[in-house]
Protein backbone atom coordinates (compact mmCIF):
# COMPACT_ATOMS: atom_id res chain seq x y z
CA UNK A 1 0.00 0.00 0.00
CA UNK A 2 1.65 3.10 -1.13
CA UNK A 3 1.97 5.94 1.69
CA UNK A 4 2.47 9.56 1.86
CA UNK A 5 5.51 10.72 4.19
CA UNK A 6 2.86 11.23 6.73
CA UNK A 7 1.60 7.93 6.69
CA UNK A 8 5.25 6.39 6.51
CA UNK A 9 5.73 7.93 10.36
CA UNK A 10 2.49 7.23 11.59
CA UNK A 11 2.89 3.43 10.56
CA UNK A 12 6.05 3.00 11.95
CA UNK A 13 4.94 4.59 15.34
CA UNK A 14 1.85 2.24 15.71
CA UNK A 15 3.55 -0.64 14.56
CA UNK A 16 2.15 -1.16 11.60
CA UNK A 17 3.22 -1.90 8.17
CA UNK A 18 0.91 0.41 6.34
CA UNK A 19 -1.62 2.33 7.21
CA UNK A 20 -4.31 4.17 4.93
CA UNK A 21 -6.60 7.25 5.03
CA UNK A 22 -9.26 7.95 7.54
CA UNK A 23 -8.09 4.55 9.78
CA UNK A 24 -7.77 4.86 13.46
CA UNK A 25 -4.40 4.49 14.87
CA UNK A 26 -2.82 4.61 18.83
CA UNK A 27 0.36 6.09 18.07
CA UNK A 28 3.55 6.26 20.29
CA UNK A 29 5.13 9.82 20.63
CA UNK A 30 8.09 11.26 20.80
CA UNK A 31 7.53 14.12 22.87
CA UNK A 32 4.24 15.86 24.30
CA UNK A 33 4.56 19.93 24.79
CA UNK A 34 2.62 22.07 26.69
CA UNK A 35 2.60 25.99 27.45
CA UNK A 36 1.85 28.11 30.40
CA UNK A 37 -2.04 28.29 29.01
CA UNK A 38 -2.66 24.73 27.60
CA UNK A 39 -0.73 22.85 30.29
CA UNK A 40 -2.68 24.00 33.36
CA UNK A 41 -5.62 22.46 32.42
CA UNK A 42 -3.64 19.10 31.08
CA UNK A 43 -2.08 19.36 34.94
CA UNK A 44 -6.02 18.96 36.26
CA UNK A 45 -6.62 15.73 33.87
CA UNK A 46 -3.62 14.43 34.62
CA UNK A 47 -4.28 14.67 38.09
CA UNK A 48 -7.43 12.62 37.61
CA UNK A 49 -5.65 9.77 36.40
CA UNK A 50 -3.94 9.18 40.19
CA UNK A 51 -0.82 8.14 38.30
CA UNK A 52 1.83 9.35 40.53
CA UNK A 53 4.46 9.79 37.07
CA UNK A 54 4.34 10.54 33.65
CA UNK A 55 5.27 8.14 30.90
CA UNK A 56 8.87 9.69 30.07
CA UNK A 57 10.24 12.61 32.18
CA UNK A 58 13.06 13.18 28.90
CA UNK A 59 9.97 13.04 26.65
CA UNK A 60 7.48 15.88 28.03
CA UNK A 61 8.48 19.87 27.54
CA UNK A 62 6.56 22.80 29.39
CA UNK A 63 7.58 25.91 28.13
CA UNK A 64 6.26 29.34 29.94
CA UNK A 65 5.88 31.46 26.45
CA UNK A 66 2.29 32.73 26.09
CA UNK A 67 2.00 35.35 29.50
CA UNK A 68 5.34 34.94 30.64
CA UNK A 69 6.99 37.07 32.16
CA UNK A 70 4.16 37.10 33.96
CA UNK A 71 1.38 40.00 32.93
CA UNK A 72 -0.62 39.43 35.93
CA UNK A 73 -1.21 37.43 39.09
CA UNK A 74 -3.92 34.98 37.40
CA UNK A 75 -0.47 34.22 34.80
CA UNK A 76 1.80 33.80 37.55
CA UNK A 77 -0.91 31.19 39.21
CA UNK A 78 -1.14 28.95 35.83
CA UNK A 79 3.01 29.06 35.70
CA UNK A 80 3.93 28.19 39.26
CA UNK A 81 1.20 24.96 38.50
CA UNK A 82 3.24 24.30 35.73
CA UNK A 83 6.22 24.45 37.42
CA UNK A 84 5.56 23.19 40.87
CA UNK A 85 4.01 20.05 38.67
CA UNK A 86 7.61 19.90 36.30
CA UNK A 87 9.57 19.91 39.57
CA UNK A 88 7.39 17.09 41.23
CA UNK A 89 7.54 14.65 37.51
CA UNK A 90 11.40 15.75 37.06
CA UNK A 91 10.25 16.60 33.97
CA UNK A 92 14.04 17.49 31.99
CA UNK A 93 12.89 20.41 29.54
CA UNK A 94 10.91 23.15 31.75
CA UNK A 95 11.61 26.47 30.08
CA UNK A 96 11.08 29.03 32.36
CA UNK A 97 11.88 32.95 31.86
CA UNK A 98 15.56 33.40 31.75
CA UNK A 99 15.93 29.91 29.45
CA UNK A 100 12.27 29.92 27.97
CA UNK A 101 11.68 30.94 23.94
CA UNK A 102 8.54 31.06 22.24
CA UNK A 103 8.13 27.05 22.36
CA UNK A 104 7.95 26.70 18.52
CA UNK A 105 11.33 28.80 17.63
CA UNK A 106 12.88 27.06 21.10
CA UNK A 107 12.34 23.37 20.57
CA UNK A 108 13.78 22.80 17.32
CA UNK A 109 16.81 25.23 18.13
CA UNK A 110 17.13 23.20 21.27
CA UNK A 111 17.07 19.88 19.01
CA UNK A 112 14.23 18.26 20.93
CA UNK A 113 12.61 17.37 17.57
CA UNK A 114 14.55 15.18 14.54
CA UNK A 115 13.47 14.07 11.52
CA UNK A 116 10.89 11.17 11.79
CA UNK A 117 9.39 12.13 15.08
CA UNK A 118 6.07 11.92 15.85
CA UNK A 119 5.01 15.20 18.49
CA UNK A 120 1.48 16.41 19.53
CA UNK A 121 1.91 19.67 21.43
CA UNK A 122 -1.11 21.58 23.06
CA UNK A 123 -0.96 24.40 21.03
CA UNK A 124 -1.76 25.10 17.82
CA UNK A 125 1.57 25.74 15.79
CA UNK A 126 2.95 22.54 17.22
CA UNK A 127 3.00 22.00 13.46
CA UNK A 128 6.02 23.75 12.55
CA UNK A 129 8.15 20.89 13.47
CA UNK A 130 7.12 19.20 10.19
CA UNK A 131 9.51 21.40 8.74
CA UNK A 132 12.53 18.93 10.40
CA UNK A 133 10.17 15.91 8.36
CA UNK A 134 8.78 15.14 12.05
CA UNK A 135 5.11 14.57 12.44
CA UNK A 136 3.47 16.70 14.51
CA UNK A 137 0.38 18.34 15.13
CA UNK A 138 -1.46 20.76 17.75
CA UNK A 139 -4.02 19.11 20.25
CA UNK A 140 -6.33 19.89 23.13
CA UNK A 141 -5.45 19.79 26.83
CA UNK A 142 -7.10 16.44 27.39
CA UNK A 143 -4.60 14.82 24.85
CA UNK A 144 -2.00 16.81 26.42
CA UNK A 145 -2.35 14.72 29.48
CA UNK A 146 -3.06 11.34 28.05
CA UNK A 147 0.02 11.75 25.92
CA UNK A 148 1.98 12.76 29.19
CA UNK A 149 0.50 9.25 30.98
CA UNK A 150 0.94 7.15 28.34
CA UNK A 151 3.23 8.21 25.93
CA UNK A 152 0.49 8.05 23.02
CA UNK A 153 -2.48 9.52 21.15
CA UNK A 154 -5.32 8.50 19.27
CA UNK A 155 -4.89 10.06 15.48
CA UNK A 156 -7.30 9.54 12.28
CA UNK A 157 -4.80 8.98 9.44
CA UNK A 158 -4.75 11.78 6.94
CA UNK A 159 -4.67 11.84 3.23
CA UNK A 160 -2.47 14.75 2.33
CA UNK A 161 -2.19 17.39 -0.52
CA UNK A 162 1.16 17.64 -2.05
CA UNK A 163 2.89 21.08 -2.84
CA UNK A 164 5.60 20.77 -5.41
CA UNK A 165 7.71 23.80 -5.47
CA UNK A 166 10.04 24.53 -8.32
CA UNK A 167 11.89 27.61 -8.41
CA UNK A 168 14.12 30.67 -5.64
CA UNK A 169 12.45 33.28 -4.40
CA UNK A 170 13.21 36.93 -5.09
CA UNK A 171 15.08 39.29 -2.91
CA UNK A 172 12.64 40.19 0.46
CA UNK A 173 10.12 37.40 -0.48
CA UNK A 174 9.92 34.66 2.30
CA UNK A 175 8.50 31.71 3.49
CA UNK A 176 5.80 33.71 5.09
CA UNK A 177 4.75 35.00 1.53
CA UNK A 178 4.82 31.63 0.25
CA UNK A 179 2.80 30.08 3.14
CA UNK A 180 0.07 33.41 3.05
CA UNK A 181 -0.56 33.12 -0.90
CA UNK A 182 -1.03 29.19 -0.54
CA UNK A 183 -3.50 30.42 2.29
CA UNK A 184 -5.20 32.78 -0.09
CA UNK A 185 -5.36 29.91 -2.58
CA UNK A 186 -6.79 27.03 -0.93
CA UNK A 187 -8.41 28.93 1.96
CA UNK A 188 -8.68 28.47 6.17
CA UNK A 189 -10.34 25.50 5.60
CA UNK A 190 -8.74 24.58 2.48
CA UNK A 191 -6.33 21.87 4.28
CA UNK A 192 -9.21 21.06 7.05
CA UNK A 193 -7.83 17.08 8.31
CA UNK A 194 -5.19 16.78 5.82
CA UNK A 195 -1.77 16.81 5.55
CA UNK A 196 0.33 19.55 3.71
CA UNK A 197 3.69 18.05 2.07
CA UNK A 198 6.35 19.88 0.85
CA UNK A 199 8.38 18.93 -2.01
CA UNK A 200 10.39 19.61 -5.46
CA UNK A 201 13.28 20.98 -6.56
CA UNK A 202 12.31 24.26 -5.04
CA UNK A 203 12.51 23.34 -1.11
CA UNK A 204 16.81 23.54 -1.50
CA UNK A 205 16.23 27.38 -1.98
CA UNK A 206 14.19 27.59 1.46
CA UNK A 207 16.12 27.98 4.59
CA UNK A 208 14.87 25.87 7.80
CA UNK A 209 13.51 29.47 8.72
CA UNK A 210 11.34 29.67 5.86
CA UNK A 211 10.44 25.95 6.21
CA UNK A 212 9.45 26.21 9.79
CA UNK A 213 7.57 29.90 8.71
CA UNK A 214 5.54 27.87 6.37
CA UNK A 215 4.96 24.33 8.13
CA UNK A 216 4.12 26.82 10.90
CA UNK A 217 1.10 28.64 9.50
CA UNK A 218 -0.60 25.00 7.68
CA UNK A 219 -2.90 24.78 10.54
CA UNK A 220 -4.26 28.39 9.14
CA UNK A 221 -5.23 26.52 6.43
CA UNK A 222 -6.85 23.84 8.59
CA UNK A 223 -4.56 21.56 8.19
CA UNK A 224 -3.02 18.38 10.46
CA UNK A 225 0.17 18.89 9.93
CA UNK A 226 2.48 20.23 7.55
CA UNK A 227 5.77 18.05 6.52
CA UNK A 228 8.46 18.73 4.26
CA UNK A 229 10.80 16.22 2.54
CA UNK A 230 14.10 16.07 4.60
CA UNK A 231 16.86 17.02 2.66
CA UNK A 232 20.66 18.08 3.54
CA UNK A 233 19.61 21.44 4.94
CA UNK A 234 17.19 19.97 7.18
CA UNK A 235 19.83 17.28 8.13
CA UNK A 236 22.51 19.92 8.95
CA UNK A 237 20.21 22.28 11.14
CA UNK A 238 19.75 18.99 13.04
CA UNK A 239 23.21 18.29 13.54
CA UNK A 240 24.15 21.93 14.40
CA UNK A 241 21.34 21.99 17.40
CA UNK A 242 22.06 18.35 18.28
CA UNK A 243 19.36 16.80 17.56
CA UNK A 244 18.61 12.98 18.12
CA UNK A 245 19.23 10.93 15.18
CA UNK A 246 17.11 11.72 11.95
CA UNK A 247 15.22 8.71 10.63
CA UNK A 248 14.00 10.04 6.77
CA UNK A 249 10.74 8.85 5.65
CA UNK A 250 9.87 9.58 1.88
CA UNK A 251 6.49 9.36 0.59
CA UNK A 252 6.09 6.47 -2.18
CA UNK A 253 6.79 7.29 -5.67
CA UNK A 254 2.96 5.77 -6.14
CA UNK A 255 1.55 7.39 -3.21
CA UNK A 256 -1.89 9.09 -3.62
CA UNK A 257 -2.66 12.71 -2.68
CA UNK A 258 -6.17 14.45 -2.77
CA UNK A 259 -4.02 16.97 -4.91
CA UNK A 260 -1.31 18.19 -6.22
CA UNK A 261 -0.60 21.73 -6.12
CA UNK A 262 2.47 23.31 -7.99
CA UNK A 263 4.01 26.68 -6.91
CA UNK A 264 6.51 28.60 -8.82
CA UNK A 265 8.49 30.61 -5.88
CA UNK A 266 10.09 33.37 -8.29
CA UNK A 267 6.18 33.94 -9.01
CA UNK A 268 5.55 34.59 -5.21
CA UNK A 269 5.30 38.67 -4.63
CA UNK A 270 5.46 40.15 -0.73
CA UNK A 271 1.78 39.24 0.40
CA UNK A 272 -0.38 40.64 3.03
CA UNK A 273 -3.55 38.97 4.78
CA UNK A 274 -6.04 41.16 5.16
CA UNK A 275 -8.88 41.53 8.59
CA UNK A 276 -10.03 39.14 9.79
CA UNK A 277 -8.59 35.86 8.37
CA UNK A 278 -5.16 34.48 7.27
CA UNK A 279 -6.96 34.12 3.58
CA UNK A 280 -7.74 37.28 3.10
CA UNK A 281 -4.90 37.74 1.00
CA UNK A 282 -3.45 40.83 -1.32
CA UNK A 283 -0.43 41.58 -3.26
CA UNK A 284 0.67 45.36 -3.56
CA UNK A 285 -0.76 45.86 -6.72
CA UNK A 286 -4.14 45.93 -4.69
CA UNK A 287 -3.22 47.38 -1.34
CA UNK A 288 -3.47 51.17 -1.32
CA UNK A 289 -3.28 53.00 1.18
CA UNK A 290 -3.51 51.43 4.59
CA UNK A 291 -2.59 53.87 7.19
CA UNK A 292 -1.12 52.01 10.81
CA UNK A 293 -0.55 52.44 13.96
CA UNK A 294 1.96 49.26 15.26
CA UNK A 295 3.86 46.92 13.84
CA UNK A 296 4.97 43.57 15.57
CA UNK A 297 7.89 41.59 14.45
CA UNK A 298 8.16 38.63 16.03
CA UNK A 299 6.04 35.57 17.35
CA UNK A 300 6.65 31.71 16.54
CA UNK A 301 6.31 32.09 12.60
CA UNK A 302 8.65 34.97 12.72
CA UNK A 303 10.59 35.82 15.57
CA UNK A 304 14.09 33.88 14.19
CA UNK A 305 16.98 35.17 13.59
CA UNK A 306 16.67 35.33 9.99
CA UNK A 307 13.74 37.58 10.25
CA UNK A 308 15.42 40.05 12.85
CA UNK A 309 18.14 40.05 9.77
CA UNK A 310 15.71 40.77 7.10
CA UNK A 311 14.13 43.38 8.91
CA UNK A 312 17.01 45.07 10.19
CA UNK A 313 18.35 45.63 7.12
CA UNK A 314 15.14 47.28 5.63
CA UNK A 315 15.03 49.52 9.11
CA UNK A 316 18.78 50.44 9.34
CA UNK A 317 19.79 53.94 8.83
CA UNK A 318 16.30 55.33 8.77
CA UNK A 319 13.30 56.36 11.81
CA UNK A 320 9.92 54.87 12.22
CA UNK A 321 7.19 56.73 10.88
CA UNK A 322 5.85 58.83 13.44
CA UNK A 323 3.00 57.73 14.98
CA UNK A 324 3.64 53.97 14.15
CA UNK A 325 4.95 52.20 17.70
CA UNK A 326 7.14 49.34 16.68
CA UNK A 327 7.71 46.08 19.02
CA UNK A 328 10.50 43.95 17.81
CA UNK A 329 10.19 40.39 19.92
CA UNK A 330 13.41 38.10 19.22
CA UNK A 331 11.42 34.79 19.81
CA UNK A 332 14.22 32.65 21.84
CA UNK A 333 16.64 34.11 24.43
CA UNK A 334 19.81 32.50 21.78
CA UNK A 335 18.02 34.72 18.96
CA UNK A 336 17.89 37.43 21.42
CA UNK A 337 21.81 37.01 22.38
CA UNK A 338 22.43 36.90 18.81
CA UNK A 339 20.75 39.48 17.37
CA UNK A 340 22.48 41.96 19.78
CA UNK A 341 25.96 40.43 18.92
CA UNK A 342 25.52 41.07 15.45
CA UNK A 343 24.55 44.80 16.44
CA UNK A 344 20.49 44.32 14.85
CA UNK A 345 19.17 45.70 18.37
CA UNK A 346 20.73 48.99 17.88
CA UNK A 347 19.60 48.86 14.51
CA UNK A 348 16.20 48.58 15.99
CA UNK A 349 16.44 50.78 18.96
CA UNK A 350 17.80 53.56 16.74
CA UNK A 351 14.82 53.07 14.27
CA UNK A 352 12.69 53.98 17.13
CA UNK A 353 11.49 50.51 17.98
CA UNK A 354 11.45 48.83 21.02
CA UNK A 355 12.63 45.33 21.92
CA UNK A 356 11.53 42.73 24.01
CA UNK A 357 12.44 39.83 25.91
CA UNK A 358 11.21 36.35 23.81
CA UNK A 359 7.22 36.19 24.96
CA UNK A 360 4.03 35.71 22.52
CA UNK A 361 3.20 38.63 24.83
CA UNK A 362 0.65 40.46 21.65
CA UNK A 363 0.49 38.04 19.03
CA UNK A 364 -2.80 36.56 20.99
CA UNK A 365 -3.53 39.89 22.79
CA UNK A 366 -1.89 38.79 26.05
CA UNK A 367 -0.38 41.69 26.58
CA UNK A 368 2.75 44.23 25.31
CA UNK A 369 1.32 46.13 22.65
CA UNK A 370 -2.69 45.60 22.45
CA UNK A 371 -4.58 47.44 20.14
CA UNK A 372 -7.20 49.80 20.94
CA UNK A 373 -10.35 50.37 18.79
CA UNK A 374 -9.80 51.43 15.06
CA UNK A 375 -6.16 50.64 15.35
CA UNK A 376 -4.01 48.58 12.86
CA UNK A 377 -1.25 46.91 13.05
CA UNK A 378 1.02 45.44 10.47
CA UNK A 379 2.49 42.09 12.36
CA UNK A 380 4.53 39.04 11.35
CA UNK A 381 2.22 37.15 13.53
CA UNK A 382 -0.13 34.26 12.02
CA UNK A 383 -3.89 35.15 12.85
CA UNK A 384 -6.02 38.34 12.52
CA UNK A 385 -8.98 37.26 13.80
CA UNK A 386 -11.42 39.60 15.43
CA UNK A 387 -9.80 41.20 18.52
CA UNK A 388 -6.52 38.76 18.53
CA UNK A 389 -4.44 41.38 19.41
CA UNK A 390 -6.51 43.60 21.22
CA UNK A 391 -10.41 45.24 21.00
CA UNK A 392 -12.30 44.04 18.92
CA UNK A 393 -12.62 46.39 16.80
CA UNK A 394 -9.13 46.61 16.01
CA UNK A 395 -7.60 45.31 12.86
CA UNK A 396 -4.79 42.89 11.94
CA UNK A 397 -2.72 43.02 8.94
CA UNK A 398 -0.47 39.56 8.39
CA UNK A 399 2.59 40.36 6.13
CA UNK A 400 6.64 38.81 6.39
CA UNK A 401 9.31 40.42 8.53
CA UNK A 402 10.36 42.39 5.42
CA UNK A 403 7.10 43.97 4.98
CA UNK A 404 6.40 44.67 8.51
CA UNK A 405 9.99 46.79 8.37
CA UNK A 406 9.14 48.78 5.58
CA UNK A 407 5.74 49.60 6.82
CA UNK A 408 7.20 50.72 9.53
CA UNK A 409 9.06 52.97 7.91
CA UNK A 410 6.56 54.65 5.95
CA UNK A 411 3.51 54.13 8.28
CA UNK A 412 1.05 52.52 5.87
CA UNK A 413 1.21 48.89 4.93
CA UNK A 414 4.25 49.12 2.39
CA UNK A 415 6.06 46.31 -0.07
CA UNK A 416 9.83 46.21 0.85
CA UNK A 417 10.24 46.20 -3.06
CA UNK A 418 9.27 49.41 -2.66
CA UNK A 419 11.80 50.73 -0.15
CA UNK A 420 14.57 49.00 -0.54
CA UNK A 421 14.04 47.60 -4.49
CA UNK A 422 13.76 44.34 -6.08
CA UNK B 1 -27.63 10.84 23.10
CA UNK B 2 -30.80 12.72 22.53
CA UNK B 3 -30.87 16.92 22.80
CA UNK B 4 -33.47 19.51 22.53
CA UNK B 5 -32.90 23.03 22.28
CA UNK B 6 -33.43 26.44 20.88
CA UNK B 7 -30.89 27.45 18.43
CA UNK B 8 -28.33 30.40 18.82
CA UNK B 9 -26.95 30.56 14.89
CA UNK B 10 -23.48 31.69 13.43
CA UNK B 11 -21.76 31.88 10.08
CA UNK B 12 -18.39 30.62 9.01
CA UNK B 13 -15.15 30.17 10.51
CA UNK B 14 -15.90 30.90 14.09
CA UNK B 15 -12.71 30.72 15.71
CA UNK B 16 -11.11 29.97 18.78
CA UNK B 17 -10.53 33.72 19.70
CA UNK B 18 -14.01 34.98 20.03
CA UNK B 19 -15.24 31.54 21.56
CA UNK B 20 -13.14 32.82 24.48
CA UNK B 21 -10.80 35.94 23.87
CA UNK B 22 -7.23 35.08 25.19
CA UNK B 23 -7.33 37.74 27.29
CA UNK B 24 -9.87 35.30 29.32
CA UNK B 25 -6.88 32.79 29.09
CA UNK B 26 -5.21 33.51 32.68
CA UNK B 27 -8.21 31.16 34.01
CA UNK B 28 -9.16 27.78 33.50
CA UNK B 29 -12.10 27.97 35.66
CA UNK B 30 -15.09 26.83 33.95
CA UNK B 31 -17.88 29.27 34.83
CA UNK B 32 -15.76 32.26 34.40
CA UNK B 33 -14.42 31.09 31.12
CA UNK B 34 -18.57 30.84 30.41
CA UNK B 35 -19.24 34.53 31.13
CA UNK B 36 -17.25 35.39 28.64
CA UNK B 37 -18.50 33.03 25.69
CA UNK B 38 -18.34 33.89 22.16
CA UNK B 39 -17.85 37.80 23.64
CA UNK B 40 -15.79 39.52 20.45
CA UNK B 41 -18.38 38.18 18.32
CA UNK B 42 -21.89 38.04 20.20
CA UNK B 43 -21.87 40.15 23.53
CA UNK B 44 -25.81 39.08 23.76
CA UNK B 45 -24.81 35.24 23.53
CA UNK B 46 -23.91 35.38 27.17
CA UNK B 47 -27.56 36.98 28.78
CA UNK B 48 -29.76 35.00 26.07
CA UNK B 49 -28.17 31.34 26.41
CA UNK B 50 -30.35 28.78 27.88
CA UNK B 51 -29.65 25.32 29.31
CA UNK B 52 -29.46 22.99 26.15
CA UNK B 53 -29.29 25.39 23.30
CA UNK B 54 -27.68 24.18 20.81
CA UNK B 55 -25.34 26.43 18.41
CA UNK B 56 -26.05 26.22 14.67
CA UNK B 57 -22.70 27.22 12.37
CA UNK B 58 -20.91 27.48 9.24
CA UNK B 59 -17.79 25.49 7.97
CA UNK B 60 -14.52 25.51 10.45
CA UNK B 61 -16.39 25.95 13.30
CA UNK B 62 -13.39 26.83 15.88
CA UNK B 63 -10.77 27.04 14.10
CA UNK B 64 -7.51 28.39 15.29
CA UNK B 65 -6.14 28.07 18.43
CA UNK B 66 -5.91 24.19 20.37
CA UNK B 67 -7.06 26.01 23.87
CA UNK B 68 -9.86 23.63 24.94
CA UNK B 69 -10.85 26.23 26.89
CA UNK B 70 -13.47 26.83 23.76
CA UNK B 71 -15.31 23.88 23.69
CA UNK B 72 -15.17 23.93 27.86
CA UNK B 73 -16.68 27.36 27.29
CA UNK B 74 -19.47 26.76 25.14
CA UNK B 75 -19.83 23.27 27.16
CA UNK B 76 -20.33 25.88 30.73
CA UNK B 77 -22.21 28.04 28.99
CA UNK B 78 -25.35 25.29 29.27
CA UNK B 79 -24.90 24.24 24.99
CA UNK B 80 -25.93 20.71 24.73
CA UNK B 81 -24.88 20.19 20.86
CA UNK B 82 -23.42 22.26 18.17
CA UNK B 83 -24.14 21.56 14.39
CA UNK B 84 -21.75 23.06 11.79
CA UNK B 85 -20.97 22.18 8.18
CA UNK B 86 -17.84 21.40 9.31
CA UNK B 87 -15.11 21.70 12.37
CA UNK B 88 -11.67 22.56 12.58
CA UNK B 89 -10.00 19.45 13.98
CA UNK B 90 -8.23 20.20 16.98
CA UNK B 91 -11.87 21.66 17.95
CA UNK B 92 -13.50 18.51 17.07
CA UNK B 93 -10.97 15.98 19.01
CA UNK B 94 -11.04 18.48 21.94
CA UNK B 95 -15.04 18.51 22.44
CA UNK B 96 -15.11 14.98 22.05
CA UNK B 97 -12.07 14.71 24.32
CA UNK B 98 -14.30 16.85 27.28
CA UNK B 99 -17.49 15.45 26.44
CA UNK B 100 -19.46 18.12 24.46
CA UNK B 101 -21.47 16.69 21.74
CA UNK B 102 -21.08 18.15 18.39
CA UNK B 103 -22.26 16.93 14.42
CA UNK B 104 -21.26 17.67 11.21
CA UNK B 105 -24.49 18.24 8.68
CA UNK B 106 -24.04 20.83 6.19
CA UNK B 107 -27.57 20.65 5.40
CA UNK B 108 -29.06 20.99 8.62
CA UNK B 109 -26.37 23.26 9.37
CA UNK B 110 -27.60 25.47 6.25
CA UNK B 111 -31.42 25.58 6.52
CA UNK B 112 -31.74 25.55 10.93
CA UNK B 113 -32.62 29.54 11.05
CA UNK B 114 -31.65 31.67 14.46
CA UNK B 115 -34.62 30.57 17.28
CA UNK B 116 -35.73 27.23 15.63
CA UNK B 117 -36.10 24.43 18.05
CA UNK B 118 -34.35 21.37 17.06
CA UNK B 119 -34.43 17.65 18.34
CA UNK B 120 -31.41 15.72 17.71
CA UNK B 121 -30.73 12.04 17.90
CA UNK B 122 -27.25 11.01 17.76
CA UNK B 123 -27.56 7.42 17.97
CA UNK B 124 -29.49 7.19 15.45
CA UNK B 125 -27.85 10.11 12.65
CA UNK B 126 -31.26 11.55 12.89
CA UNK B 127 -31.50 15.84 13.31
CA UNK B 128 -35.14 17.39 13.38
CA UNK B 129 -36.28 21.15 13.25
CA UNK B 130 -39.32 21.15 15.17
CA UNK B 131 -39.92 24.31 13.88
CA UNK B 132 -40.24 23.43 10.36
CA UNK B 133 -40.79 19.97 10.46
CA UNK B 134 -37.63 19.27 7.99
CA UNK B 135 -35.74 16.34 8.74
CA UNK B 136 -32.03 15.76 8.77
CA UNK B 137 -29.45 12.62 8.41
CA UNK B 138 -25.90 12.66 9.87
CA UNK B 139 -23.45 9.88 9.75
CA UNK B 140 -23.18 8.36 12.77
CA UNK B 141 -19.55 8.52 15.31
CA UNK B 142 -16.91 6.25 13.86
CA UNK B 143 -16.79 3.46 16.60
CA UNK B 144 -13.54 4.72 17.94
CA UNK B 145 -14.90 8.15 19.05
CA UNK B 146 -18.73 6.56 20.13
CA UNK B 147 -16.10 4.28 22.81
CA UNK B 148 -13.92 7.38 24.20
CA UNK B 149 -17.49 9.20 24.44
CA UNK B 150 -19.70 5.72 25.86
CA UNK B 151 -15.89 5.71 28.44
CA UNK B 152 -16.96 8.80 29.57
CA UNK B 153 -14.21 10.90 27.75
CA UNK B 154 -10.63 10.47 26.53
CA UNK B 155 -9.18 9.82 29.93
CA UNK B 156 -11.37 6.75 31.11
CA UNK B 157 -11.08 5.63 27.34
CA UNK B 158 -7.12 5.59 26.87
CA UNK B 159 -6.91 3.02 29.96
CA UNK B 160 -8.71 0.25 28.44
CA UNK B 161 -7.12 1.47 24.65
CA UNK B 162 -4.78 -1.44 23.22
CA UNK B 163 -3.35 -2.14 19.86
S1 LIG C 1 3.64 33.32 19.11
FE1 LIG C 1 1.45 33.48 18.90
S2 LIG C 1 0.83 31.79 17.60
FE2 LIG C 1 2.93 31.40 18.31
S3 LIG C 1 2.68 30.09 20.11
FE3 LIG C 1 2.76 32.22 20.81
S4 LIG C 1 0.61 32.91 20.87
FE4 LIG C 1 0.68 31.04 19.68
Amino acid sequence: MAMTMTQKILAAHSGKESVSTGELILADLDLVLGNDITSPVAIKEFAKLGKDSVFDKNKITMVMDHFAPNKDIKAAEQCKMCRDFCAEKDITHFYDVGEMGIEHALLPEKGLVTAGNVVIGADSHTCTYGALGAFSTGVGSTDMACGMATGKAWFKVPSAIKFKLTGSLRRYVSGKDVILHIIGKIGVDGALYRSMEFTGEGLSSLSMADRLCIANMAIEAGAKNGIFEVDDITLDYIREHGGAEPVIYSADPDAEYDEVINIDLSQIEPTVAFPHLPENTRTFDNIGEVKIDQVVIGSCTNGRLEDLIAAAEIMKGHKAAKNVRVIIIPATQQIYLDAMEMGLLRTFIECGAVVSTPTCGPCLGGYMGILAAGERAVTTTNRNFVGRMGHPDSEVYLASPATAAASALTGRITSPWEVIGK
Amino acid sequence: MKYTGNVIKYGNNVDTDVIIPARYLNTSDHAELASHCMEDLDKTFVSRVQKGDMIVAGQNFGCGSSREHAPIAIKASGVSLVIAKSFARIFYRNAINIGLAIVECPAAAEEISEGDKVEADLDNGIIRNLTTGKEYKTAPFPEFVQKIIESGGLMQAIAHLSR
